[in-house]
C-alpha cells in the first residue's frame, strides 16, 4: 500500500510495536493508526455492516469513516484520528460495533 | 499557547471558542488572544496545521523541496499561535454548538467537546467555526475498492507520516491540488504511471473571461509552474470522459474512456480528486443558513462582511466559508476574530475597522484568480452524477446511483431529506459528507432542476459520533441534577 519515503534528514526514532488481527507490526512514533496500517501494507481494515464489503482508509482526515477499526477491544474507532501507541491491539472492524463492548462502556 | 489534554481542565467559559486548527482557526485564535480575549482552540488532529499545513511542526519529511515552499508557510502561522495565550485542545472533537443563556449572563453558546472518551459542555460568548474544506466526492464505479483513496489522503499520509504510495500509482480527476500532489509524490519517489485529467475541454473557453484577473493572481506563477513540471515528467492523459476502478477485493486496474476510445491501465493505487468544497456539516448543523454557490458549484454558508453567519455570534472563517485557499484562510480568520473582539467588547468599531483595513487589502489580492480556477476546473457532469446504475454513491449505507435515480423518478422525491427516509443515504457515520453533493446532483438531474432548488441534507448535532457512555458521564450542573432528582 504505502512505504516510507527515503529521507536521510528524517529523525530516526525507535519504532512502536503493535498488532493487527494478531500479526505483529511496527510503525513510526507519531503516526496515526491508519497511517501505521497503510505503512504495513494493510489495505483492508473494515467490512461494511450492510454487505460485508472490504474497505480501507479513504480520506485520512476524519470525514469518511472508512478507517474504522477495533482498538484494544473498543470498536468503531477512527484510525486516522487516533495516534498509534506502543502495544496497541488493533483489529478489523467487522460490521457494526459489537453490543457487548457497548454495554461494558455504559456500565449496563 | 497552553495545551489542554484533559477536558476537565478546560475553563467553564471562554470569550471565544474556535473550532479547527488550520490556517483560519490558528490565525483567528492568535488574533483574538493577542487582543486579550480568553480563547479555546479545539481541533481533532494531534497537531496544528489543519489539512493544508498538516503536521507542519511534526512532519518526518525534512527535505523541504518535497512538500514545496507553500507548505512551510504554515510554520510562522503556527508559531504565532504558539506565542499567544490561547488554550489549545488537540485530538478534541466538537460535536455540538447550541445557543444558550450563559451562566455569567447574556446570550452565548454551549459547546460540546470530547477527548479521549470524556465529554464536556463549555460556554462560549462567540464561536468561530474554521472547519475547512473536504474533497468533492468523485463517485466512479469501483471507488469503494481498497487501494482507491483521495489524492488529499495520500498527501496527508505523506505530510504526517512520511509515507508514499507503493507500486504503480494512477492519479485521476482535475484541479490544482491534483497537479500539486502529482509533483509532491513524484519528488517523494512514488511511481506515478499516469495522471488522468477529467477537465472538460469546453471549460477553458468559459474561463477565458476570468483570465485577466487570473493573470494578476498569485496562483499564476505557482500553479502553472507545478502543472508544467508535472506534465513534462509524467504521463498526462487529457480529455478523460469516463473512469472505472476494477479489481477483486482491491484495485487492480483502471479503465479509462476518452470519448469512444478505451484503455486499461494496471495499477496498485488509484488516487481521486476533483476539487474541494466547504465542509458544511458543522456550520449547517448549528443552524447557519447555506446558499448555493454557482461559481464554486457547491453549498456555502451565508455570511456578512465580517464572516458572521446567519446565527448571531457564530462566524465562519477559512475554506469552510467558501474555497479561497490557505493564504486567504488565515486572513479571513483574522477578520473574523476582530469582529469577535468587538462583539465581546474588547475593541470598539473604529479600532476593528482600522485593524481590518490592511488585512482586507491583502485578502482581496489573495482571492484574485479564484474565479478562473473555479470555472476551468468545474467537474464534468459525468463525475458529479454517475450514469452507471451500480456505482455506490452513499459509501456508508451502500446506496447506488441507480437506486437514487429510480426512487427520484418513481416516487417523485423532491430532495435529499426525503430520499433519506426511503434509502437511508446520508444516515451512516459520515453523515452525508461523502454522498450529499452527489445525491443533490442526481436528484436535480432527474427532476430537471438546478441543485439549488433540490437543497441539501438537513444536518443535526451531534455532528460527530459521541458514545452513549460519554453522554451519560457528562458532568452535570447543579440545575440539571435538580431538574431530575427531587
Ligand atoms: S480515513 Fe476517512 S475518516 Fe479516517
Amino acid at each position: 500500500m504505502f512505504r516510507p519515503m527515503r529521507d536521510p534528514g528524517a529523525p530516526a526514532a525507535a519504532p512502536l510495536r503493535f498488532t493487527f488481527d494478531g500479526a505483529p507490526m511496527t510503525a513510526r512514533a507519531g503516526d496515526t493508526v491508519a497511517a501505521a496500517l497503510l505503512a504495513n501494507g494493510v489495505s483492508v481494515n473494515r467490512h461494511t455492516p450492510v454487505s460485508g464489503a472490504p474497505r480501507g482508509a479513504y480520506c485520512m482526515m476524519g470525514v469518511c469513516f472508512e478507517c474504522l477499526v477495533v482498538i484494544d477491544g473498543v470498536g468503531n474507532r477512527q484510525g486516522c484520528l487516533v495516534p498509534l501507541e506502543e502495544g496497541m491491539r488493533i483489529e478489523t472492524q467487522r460490521g457494526p460495533r459489537q453490543a457487548e463492548a457497548l454495554s461494558q462502556e455504559i456500565g449496563a | 499557547m497552553n495545551r489542554v489534554t484533559d477536558v476537565s481542565a478546560l475553563k467553564e467559559q471562554y470569550d471565544l471558542v474556535v473550532v479547527g486548527a488550520g490556517p483560519a482557526g490558528l490565525s483567528a485564535a492568535a488574533t483574538a488572544a493577542e487582543l486579550g480575549l480568553s480563547v479555546l482552540l479545539a481541533d481533532e488532529n494531534p497537531a496544528p496545521g489543519g489539512q493544508i499545513y498538516r503536521a507542519v511542526t511534526t512532519t518526518p519529511v525534512q527535505r523541504r523541496e518535497v512538500l514545496g515552499e507553500d507548505y512551510w508557510r504554515g510554520q510562522p502561522i503556527v508559531q504565532r499561535f504558539e506565542r499567544s495565550a490561547a488554550d489549545y485542545a488537540a485530538r478534541t472533537t466538537v460535536w455540538t454548538v447550541g445557543r444558550t443563556e450563559l451562566m455569567s449572563g447574556g446570550e452565548g453558546f454551549e459547546v460540546g467537546v470530547s477527548a479521549d472518551g470524556q465529554a464536556r459542555l463549555i460556554d462560549a460568548r462567540h464561536v468561530i467555526l474554521a472547519t475547512g474544506a473536504l474533497e468533492r466526492p468523485m463517485p466512479i464505479p469501483g471507488w469503494t475498492l481498497p487501494g482507491v483513496m483521495t489524492a488529499g489522503a495520500a498527501q496527508i499520509a505523506l505530510k504526517s507520516a512520511g509515507i508514499v504510495p507503493d507500486g504503480r500509482v494512477v492519479l485521476a480527476g482535475c484541479g490544482p491540488l491534483l497537479y500539486l500532489l502529482a509533483s509532491q509524490l513524484q519528488s517523494a519517489g512514488a511511481n506515478i504511471v499516469a495522471v488522468l485529467d477529467t477537465t472538460e475541454r469546453g471549460n477553458a473557453l468559459a474561463a477565458a473571461g476570468a483570465l485577466p484577473d487570473f493573470l494578476l493572481s498569485p496562483y499564476l506563477a505557482k500553479g502553472l509552474k507545478l502543472m508544467l513540471a508535472a506534465r513534462r515528467k509524467l504521463r498526462f492523459v487529457g480529455g478523460v470522459t469516463g473512469l472505472r476502478a476494477e479489481g477483486e477485493g482491491r484495485v487492480k486496474q483502471v479503465v479509462v474512456e476518452r470519448g469512444s476510445a478505451r484503455e486499461t491501465i494496471a495499477c496498485d493505487m488509484l488516487l481521486l480528486h476533483q476539487g474541494v468544497i466547504p465542509n458544511v456539516n458543522m456550520t449547517s448543523a448549528v443552524g447557519c443558513e447555506q446558499v448555493w454557490d454557482e461559481q464554486g458549484h457547491c453549498w456555502a454558508p451565508k455570511l456578512d462582511a465580517w464572516f458572521g453567519a446567519s446565527v448571531p455570534g457564530i462566524s465562519i472563517a477559512g475554506d469552510g466559508a467558501g474555497i479561497g485557499g490557505a493564504e486567504s484562510a488565515a486572513l479571513r480568520g483574522e477578520v473574523a476574530a476582530l469582529e469577535a473582539a468587538r462583539r465581546v467588547g474588547r475593541i470598539d468599531e473604529a479600532d476593528r475597522d482600522r485593524r481590518a483595513a490592511s488585512v482586507r487589502a491583502t485578502l482581496a489580492r489573495a482571492m484574485r484568480g479564484r474565479r478562473f480556477l473555479d470555472v476551468l476546473y468545474r467537474p464534468a457532469k459525468a463525475f458529479l452524477a454517475p450514469k452507471d446504475a451500480a456505482t455506490v454513491v452513499c459509501r456508508c449505507e451502500e446506496v447506488t446511483a441507480g437506486q437514487l435515480r429510480e426512487t427520484t423518478r418513481k416516487l417523485g422525491v423532491q430532495g435529499p431529506n426525503q430520499m433519506k427516509t426511503f434509502l437511508r443515504c446520508g444516515m451512516g457515520p459520515c453523515q452525508g459528507r461523502l454522498c450529499g453533493p452527489t445525491v443533490t446532483e442526481i436528484i436535480a438531474e432527474e427532476r430537471g432542476v438546478a441543485p439549488a432548488e433540490v437543497g441539501y441534507y438537513r444536518l443535526r448535532p451531534p455532528v460527530k459520533p459521541v458514545t452513549l457512555g460519554e453522554l451519560a458521564n457528562l458532568p452535570k450542573t447543579e440545575a440539571a441534577v435538580k431538574a431530575v432528582c427531587r
